[in-house]
């Protein structure tokens, strides 16, 4: 952990201009990205072998209302206080990439407290944990495809990149679509972070476009008097490789 | 309408109090008489194994019908819903209990998260001389109690990890 922020944003910007020449555009993040060190060793160098997805591929595992309680869907309640920071809830559509919605499906989130520490072993980071948030929920979508969490604006943390490296604020999330092939782990932001330009992960969605797909936006119709404020962010999954149903196109 | 997908990100490394649940890796008890293992270590380009990878499976069951029914994060002990999730431990190994996938060419779709790895990646687990001659390198092997899966990110012998074809 030598290199220091002005070598990494170098290293980025480099990137970027090499991107910005190319003229190619992008629209995924980018597995072999060095300023993310611990990406080095961890992405293939081999190009991903094209397959049609077999009968089994073109399912998704399926979530019930047994395997989730409702309540998991508010990480504010989960202890007997309230957890410190601004109360806030997210909520979005997910829809495939035809534009249906994905009904009834899992979406799982997990994050940092208002302070910026992980409730985990592996983090150092010398910030309060918050004896009243544990920063993890679920929840199913509904019949259109709407997730809704309740949840504590999370704190931006610092990592062992490089020196004096710091994650811009997120809540990473997990999905499932109708299909197996669709399956994605990501991370949503905020608006505005002054920390994106330095942060080699979210750097590493080389076009801007695509980067922009990762911000919730503030919404005020949906902030609360007096109790919570609103974030929308809507999730496009892959392509369906299903022929529609009727269920699916209803709507 | 065609939209455009919302790019993924890494796992990151603190995922463990989260993703994980209790009975996530055993599809099936393994005091069940036909429950098989299905295992194998994560490394990195360098050969060391990695600690902080998750791994996910979705298979049929061994009449070869892809299940349909709910119940994978709160296992009853009798119903095979077809998915698992496994962290690997300090060595890099993963395990699930499960049952044999059926079907014409059996095998278990497998999903791969880390830290450091920035997007999933995708493969498939075959079944000993289930794998077609262009994905031969995919085929688990069998052992005692079922079969092993290394997953190697990257070098020599690197897995060969799959994208599905858009219409």
């Amino acid at each position: 952990m030598t290199e220091t922020q002005a070598e990494i944003s170098a290293e980025i910007a480099a990137i970027s201009k090499e991107y910005d020449s190319a003229g190619v555009a992008e629209t995924a993040v980018r597995r072999d990205y060095p300023p993310y060190r611990s990406s080095i060793l961890r992405h293939p160098t081999k190009a991903a072998k094209q397959v049609d997805p077999e009968g089994l591929e073109l399912w998704a595992p399926v979530f019930g209302q047994r395997d989730v309680d409702p309540l998991e869907a508010d990480l504010t309640i989960q202890h007997s206080g309230e957890p410190l920071g601004e109360r806030m809830v997210v909520t979005g559509r997910v829809t495939d990439g035809e534009g249906r919605p994905v009904r009834h499906q899992l979406v799982e989130i997990w994050q940092a407290n208002g302070g910026g520490r992980y409730i985990h072993q592996r983090d150092q980071h010398p910030a309060p944990l918050d004896p009243n948030f544990t920063g993890m929920g679920r929840c199913l979508t509904d019949a259109d495809g709407f997730y809704r969490f309740t949840t504590i604006k999370p704190g931006p943390y610092p990592w062992r990149n490089h020196r004096n490296a710091w994650r811009p604020a997120h809540i990473h999330f997990s999905l499932f679509g109708h299909e197996f092939t669709q399956r994605l782990v990501t991370q949503m932001y905020f608006p505005g972070d002054p920390l994106f330009a330095l942060d080699p992960i979210y750097q590493a969605i080389v076009d801007p476009a695509a980067r922009a797909r990762l911000l919730a936006t503030y919404d005020h119709d949906l902030t609360t008097p007096e109790w919570a404020t609103g974030y929308r962010w809507d999730i496009v999954l892959t392509g369906s490789h299903r022929t529609p149903t009727e269920e699916d196109v209803e709507q | 309408m065609s939209r455009t997908p919302t790019p993924g990100q890494t796992v990151g490394p603190f995922f463990h109090y989260a993703l994980p649940y209790d009975g996530d890796a055993e599809l099936v008890p393994p005091t069940r008489a036909d429950a098989i293992r299905l295992h194998g270590r994560v490394y990195d380009g360098a050969g060391d194994p990695v600690p902080d990878a998750l791994v996910e499976i979705w298979q049929t069951g061994p009449d070869g019908v892809v299940p349909q029914v709910a119940g994978s994060l709160v296992r009853d002990g009798y119903t095979f819903t077809g998915f698992g999730r496994a962290a690997t431990d300090r060595t890099g190994h993963y395990q699930f209990t499960t049952l044999r996938p059926g079907g014409a060419t059996p095998y278990f779709a497998v999903t791969v998260f880390a830290r450091g790895l920035l997007d999933r990646l995708f493969t498939r687990a075959y079944l000993p001389g289930a794998a077609p001659a262009e994905l031969a390198s995919l085929a688990a092997e069998a052992d005692d109690r079922g079969f092993v899966f290394d997953i190697r990110l990257q070098g020599e012998n690197e897995t060969v990890f799959l994208t599905y074809a858009q219409d």
